[in-house]
C-alpha cells in the first residue's frame, strides 16, 4: 500500500464520524452519532432492527447520504465522495453476489473497475484465503450459503479497504455454519490486519468477535466498550437487557460506606460495590446476571454477607443439561432468573420455597428511573 | 421493523422508509419516459380524439370530411348495428366463460401436477401461437370440413340435428355458423386465459391442500375454499385478457362463421375501408365500442377488486 | 395426527381415517379426469398445428388448400410460387424488425424510469400504459386510421404508418416484460458494482444491463411475435400495401395455396429451432465454466 493512492487510502486512519445525523421526514434514523474505530480494530454496531445501525454503515459507505454530519478516514474527510471513490468494501447481508459473473470475475470485479492489469494473482491468493480456489469457474448460484459468504468477503478484500464494513454478514447462515464463519471471520481479520466494522443484532455474534462493541439503541449509541465491559458494567438498563439476560430490581440508596452501596428493595437490603454503582443517593437499580446467583431451600445455610432475598418461590425450572434454569416470584411479585450450572446440586422443583442469594461485588448498579424492561423485548423476539 | 431475524431473502434493508429515495428535482425519468409516452400520446391518445371529432363529421373521400356535429352518426352507429353488438357481446361472452372452463383444468393441472414437466406443458401452451393466428384459424376449416370426422361424428351421433334446432349450427355443417364462430375464438384465446391462471396457481404452496384436507376439507371443499380464493387474480386476469381481444375480435367471425354472424368490427372495417361515405359512423361505432368496453372492463375490475377477491 | 387434536363434535368427513380417502374409487376417478381433460383440451389446442403440417403436403384439388386429396411435395419445392406471398412475407419481416427495435428501444427506457425513479403523474402514465393494452384491436387501427386520414389523407398510408401503429401497441408490453425483470432484480447488486468501485455507468455496463438482458430480449421477441402477426390494425394503416397476414386474409377470398401452410409449418419449426438451439448452447456454455 502506497501511503495515499487513487482512493485516498492513508495509512494509520481510524474512521471517525462526527455528529453522523440521518432523518427520513420526520423519523430519526441516526441521531448525532460521534464515533472513532481505531484503524486494525473488529468494531462491532450492535443492536435491534432499526435502531440506525445498518443506515449508519451505508452512510460510510457511502450508498446514503447524511443529513447532517462529517465521515473521516483518518484525517481526510470522505462525507461527499461517491461510493465509488471510497477506500471502503461492503459484505452485504445477502451477499449480494453477480449472478452472472462467475466466482474468479465476482471476486476480480473491483479490481478490474479500478483498471488494475493483472488481476490473476490477487485472485488467485484471495480466494485461497477463504480457502475456496476451486470453485473459480461456478457461478454464485451454484454455491451453499458458507461458501456465498467467504465469496462475498474475498470480492471486498481483495481491494484492501480502509474500512470493511459488514452487514449482518451471517444471518442467512444456519447455527452451525455461523459459529465456524465467526472464528474463520475473526482469523481473516487478524492475518489481514483491516478495519472491520460489523453490524449485526445478534449479541453473541459481536462478543465472540469484535474488540469493541457499540451498543445502538433508536439512532444513537447507548454503550461503548469491550465485550466484557458492557456485559459486566452495563451503563443502562437497555444493555443490561440487550446483551445477555439482567435482573433488575428497583430500589433506593440507604447509604455509602467506603467501597460499599446498601440498597433497599422491595423491602430488604442489599449491598454493591461502590465502584460499579454510579449512584449515590436516591432511586437506584440493581441489577444481577442470573448466573451469578443462586438458590437455597429456604433455611438452608447462606454464605455469610451474600445478598439474599427471601420469599421465593420456584415457578418454573428448565434443565438445559449444562445449566438448570429457574424462574422465582418473590412476596412482592418480583422475578428473578437463576441459571444453576450442572454440577451435582439437587434440582429444585415448581412450588419449592427458596432463597435467592448472590456475592455482593457481582452485582452491579444503574440510574434510577429507567425502565427496566427496555431492550428484553428485542430479546424476546429474537428468541422467537 | 417487525423482522428481527433477518431473512435469507433479497429484501431491502428495513431500516429507510421506502419513501427515503432522494427528492430532489430529477429530469432523467423525464428524459427516458418522453419518447415513449409521447408515442403513445400523439398515436394512441390523440387518435381517439380525432375519432371523437370524425364520429360527427360528414362527407366523403372525395370532397373531404367537414366537421358538421352531424350527431345522427350515433343514432344510426346505435340502432342500425344492433344485431353486431349483439354478436360481438354473446360471442366474447361465451368466449370467456368456455376459456375460463377449459383453461383452468389446465392451468391446475400443469401446476399441481405437471411435475418436472411443467416448463414443458407451459411451452406446448404457447408454442402453436408461433404459427400465424389466421393460418391456424383456417386450418379448423380443415377440420370442421363437412366430410371430415368431426361433423361426420357430431352428425352420427345425432348432436348436429340439435345444436341446428338450436341455431347454435346450420343443418348438417359446423362451418359457417356461430358454433364455428365461438370455437375458433375459444382456440384463439385459450393461451391468454392459461399464463395468468398458471402464474397464480402456481404460487400456490402445494402444502396448503394439505392443510386443506387435515382441516377437514374434502378435495373439492379444499378447492373451493382454498385454492380458488388464491387463484382470483389469475382469473381476473385470464378473463380480461380473453375479453378484451375477443369483443373486438372479428377474424373468427369473418373466416368460420356466415353473414349472420357479423360482428362490430366486421362493421367498422367495411365502413372503412369499403364505403367512401362511411368513415365517420365507423368512428362513431368504435367510439361507442371503445366506450362501452372500458365500462365494462372497469365495472368488472372494480366488482371483482372489491367484493369477490375478499 | 388429526384425530388427537380432533374435537368430539368433530364433522363426520374427520371420523373417517385418511387412508379410507385416498382409496376411495370417485378420488381416484376424478385424478383421472383432470388428466383426461387436460389431454383433451391440448388436443384442442395442438390439432390446428398438426392439420397446417400435414395440409403443406397436399396437393389440392382446386384452388383451396383446405380438403385432403393427393400427397404432394410440391409446395415444399417451390414455396415462393406465388411471388406476391413471399413478398408480403418480406414486408411484414422489415415492418416487425423496424417496429421491434423502436419498440424495445422506448420501452426499456419507459420500464426504466418506472422502476428507478420516483416522479409524480406515475398513475397517470400507468393508465397511459395500461389503455393500449386494455383497448380492442379494432378500436385501435380505426381511430389511427381516422387520424391518417385527417392528416395525410388516405394516400399517405404504407410501410411507415403501419410500422408506427405496431410500435403504438407494442411499446406497453414491453415496458411490462422489462418492467417485470427489473423489479425482480436484487438492487444490493447496483449498490454492491458502486461499492466496488463501479461509476454509475459503470455499474450500468457491467451489472444491470447483462442482468436485464434476458427481459429485453423476451420483450424483443415479443413485440416481433405481435406485430408479424398483426392482421387488424395493420389493415386500417396499410394503405396499397399487403402484409401478409393480409395476404392470407385475402387469400380465403381468391385461392388458398398449400405453400401458406408450408409458410404456417416453417414458422413453427424455425422457432422451435431456434428456442432449442438457444437452450442447448445455453446448457453448453454453463457447462463450459
Amino acid at each position: 500500500m502506497s501511503s495515499n493512492d487513487v482512493l485516498g487510502r492513508t495509512e494509520g486512519g481510524d474512521l471517525r464520524l462526527a455528529g453522523l445525523t440521518k432523518r427520513y421526514g420526520s423519523f430519526t434514523a441516526v441521531d448525532d452519532l460521534d464515533l472513532t474505530v481505531p484503524q486494525g480494530s473488529f468494531f462491532a454496531l450492535l443492536g435491534a432492527s432499526g435502531c440506525g445501525k445498518t443506515t449508519t454503515l451505508r452512510m460510510v459507505s457511502g450508498l446514503e447520504e447524511p443529513t447532517a454530519g462529517r465521515i473521516f478516514l483518518g484525517d481526510q474527510d470522505v462525507t461527499d465522495r461517491k461510493p465509488y471513490r471510497r477506500p471502503v468494501n461492503t459484505v452485504f447481508q445477502n451477499y449480494a453476489l453477480f449472478p452472472h459473473l462467475d466466482i474468479y470475475e465476482n471476486v476480480a470485479f473491483g479490481l478490474r473497475r479500478r483498471g488494475v492489469k493483472d488481476v490473476k494473482k490477487p485472485v488467485t491468493d484471495m480466494l485461497d484465503l477463504v480457502e475456496l480456489g476451486h470453485l473459480a469457474k461456478r457461478k454464485p448460484g451454484q454455491l451453499s450459503g458458507g461458501q456465498q459468504q467467504r465469496i462475498a468477503l474475498a470480492r471486498a478484500l481483495i481491494n484492501q479497504p480502509q474500512v470493511l464494513l459488514l452487514d449482518e454478514p451471517l444471518g442467512a447462515l444456519d447455527l452451525k455454519l455461523r459459529r465456524q464463519m465467526q472464528i474463520e471471520l475473526k482469523r481473516i481479520q487478524l492475518e489481514v490486519g483491516l478495519t472491520f466494522v460489523h453490524v449485526t443484532h445478534d449479541q453473541e455474534e459481536a462478543m465472540t468477535m469484535a474488540d469493541t462493541i457499540a451498543v445502538m439503541n433508536a439512532g444513537r449509541i447507548e454503550q461503548m466498550g469491550s465485550p466484557a465491559e458492557l456485559y459486566e458494567n452495563p451503563s443502562t438498563t437497555f444493555v443490561a437487557n440487550f446483551l445477555g439476560q439482567s435482573n433488575l430490581l428497583t430500589g433506593t440508596v440507604e447509604g455509602v460506606d467506603g467501597d460499599v452501596v446498601t440498597v433497599t428493595a422491595h423491602g430488604q437490603r442489599l449491598t454493591l460495590d461502590a465502584a460499579r454503582c454510579p449512584v449515590r443517593s436516591g432511586a437506584v437499580i440493581l441489577g444481577v446476571r442470573p448466573e451469578k446467583v443462586h438458590l437455597a431451600r429456604t433455611g438452608a445455610e447462606i454464605p455469610a454477607g451474600h445478598n439474599r432475598l427471601t420469599g421465593g418461590t420456584v415457578v418454573d425450572t428448565s434443565f438445559i443439561g449444562v445449566s438448570t434454569q429457574y424462574l422465582v416470584t418473590l412476596a412482592t411479585g418480583e422475578e428473578v432468573s437463576v441459571f444453576e450450572q450442572n454440577t451435582g446440586r439437587e434440582i429444585q422443583r415448581p412450588g419449592t420455597e427458596v432463597v435467592v442469594h448472590w456475592d455482593p461485588s457481582q452485582g452491579f448498579g444503574l440510574e434510577g428511573g429507567q425502565d427496566i424492561e427496555a431492550g428484553a423485548a428485542d430479546i424476546e423476539e429474537d428468541a422467537a | 421493523m417487525t423482522a428481527v431475524v433477518p431473512s435469507p431473502e433479497l429484501t431491502e434493508p428495513v431500516e429507510p422508509p421506502p419513501s427515503a429515495r432522494k427528492p430532489k428535482r430529477n429530469w432523467t425519468p423525464w428524459v427516458l419516459l418522453a419518447p415513449g409516452l409521447l408515442w403513445l400520446v400523439v398515436f394512441f391518445l390523440v387518435p381517439i380524439f380525432t375519432s371523437v371529432s370524425a364520429s360527427v363529421q360528414t362527407g366523403d373521400y372525395d370532397d373531404g370530411f367537414k366537421l358538421t356535429w352531424h350527431w345522427a352518426n350515433y343514432s344510426q352507429a346505435l340502432t342500425d348495428y344492433g344485431v353486431q353488438y349483439l354478436h360481438s357481446g354473446i360471442y366474447s361472452v361465451l368466449c370467456t366463460v368456455f376459456c375460463l372452463a377449459l383453461g383452468y383444468p389446465v392451468a391446475y393441472f400443469i401446476a399441481f401436477k405437471g411435475g418436472k414437466y411443467k416448463s414443458l406443458l407451459m411451452a406446448l401452451v404457447i408454442v402453436p401461437s408461433f404459427t400465424s393466428f389466421l393460418i391456424r384459424t383456417i386450418a379448423w376449416k380443415t377440420i370442421l370440413a363437412d366430410n371430415g370426422p368431426v361433423v361426420q361424428f357430431l352428425n352420427d351421433a345425432h348432436v348436429l340435428k340439435l345444436t341446428s334446432a338450436l341455431g347454435w349450427t346450420v343443418g348438417n355443417h359446423v362451418l359457417a355458423s356461430p358454433a364455428a364462430v365461438v370455437c375458433g375464438m375459444v382456440y384463439n384465446f385459450l393461451p391468454f386465459t392459461i399464463l395468468p391462471l398458471y402464474t397464480s396457481l402456481e404460487k400456490i404452496d402445494p402444502r396448503l391442500h394439505e392443510a386443506g384436507h387435515d382441516l377437514y376439507c374434502s378435495p373439492f371443499t379444499t378447492w373451493r375454499r382454498v385454492t380458488l380464493p388464491l387463484s382470483m387474480p389469475g382469473v381476473i386476469g385470464g378473463t380480461l385478457l380473453t375479453f378484451i381481444p375477443a369483443i373486438g375480435d372479428y377474424i373468427n367471425a369473418q373466416l368460420l362463421g356466415n353473414p349472420n354472424t357479423g360482428v362490430v368490427g366486421q362493421k367498422i372495417e367495411d365502413l372503412f375501408l369499403r364505403n367512401t361515405q362511411g368513415y365517420p359512423v365507423g368512428s362513431a361505432i368504435s367510439v361507442v365500442m371503445m366506450v362501452g368496453t372500458l365500462v365494462l372492463v372497469m365495472s368488472y375490475i372494480r366488482k371483482a377488486g372489491t367484493e369477490d377477491l375478499i | 395426527m388429526t384425530a388427537v387434536t380432533a374435537p368430539p363434535a368433530a364433522p363426520t368427513t374427520a371420523a373417517r381415517p385418511p387412508e379410507a380417502r385416498r382409496r376411495s374409487p370417485l378420488a381416484w376417478a376424478r385424478e383421472h379426469l383432470l388428466l383426461a381433460v387436460t389431454v383433451l383440451i391440448f388436443v384442442f389446442m395442438l390439432l390446428p398445428n398438426v392439420i397446417i403440417f400435414w395440409m403443406s403436403f397436399n396437393q389440392p384439388q382446386g384452388k383451396f388448400d383446405y380438403v385432403w386429396h393427393r400427397f404432394s411435395l410440391a409446395a415444399w419445392q417451390n414455396p415462393c410460387a406465388n411471388g406476391e406471398m413471399c413478398h408480403s412475407i418480406g414486408l411484414s419481416l422489415r415492418i416487425g424488425v423496424v417496429a421491434t427495435i423502436v419498440a424495445t428501444v422506448l420501452g426499456t427506457m419507459i420500464a426504466f424510469a418506472m422502476v428507478r425513479y420516483r416522479f409524480k403523474a406515475r398513475s397517470g402514465i400507468n393508465a397511459l400504459l395500461f389503455l393500449p393494452m386494455a383497448a380492442p384491436e379494432v378500436v385501435m387501427g380505426a381511430t389511427l386510421a381516422a387520424l391518417f386520414f385527417n392528416t395525410i389523407g388516405p394516400g399517405g398510408l404504407g410501410f411507415w404508418t403501419i410500422t408506427i401503429a405496431h410500435v403504438m401497441f407494442c411499446v406497453s408490453y414491453v415496458v411490462v416484460t422489462v418492467k417485470s425483470r427489473l423489479a425482480g432484480m436484487d438492487p444490493t447488486l447496483e449498490r454492491a458494482a458502486q461499492d466496488l468501485y463501479a461509476t454509475p455507468t459503470q455499474t450500468f455496463r457491467y451489472v444491470t444491463l447483462p442482468l436485464v438482458a434476458p427481459g429485453i430480449a423476451a420483450a424483443a421477441l415479443l413485440a416481433f411475435a405481435l406485430s408479424i402477426d398483426d392482421y387488424i390494425v395493420t389493415v386500417f394503416t396499410a394503405g396499397n400495401l399487403e402484409t401478409f397476414p393480409m395476404y392470407i386474409w385475402g387469400s380465403v377470398q381468391r385461392a388458398y395455396p398449400a405453400q401458406i401452410d408450408v409458410i404456417g409449418s416453417l414458422m413453427l419449426i424455425v422457432t422451435m429451432a431456434i428456442i432449442a438451439l438457444s437452450q442447448v448452447l445455453g446448457r453448453a456454455r454453463s457447462a463450459r465454466r
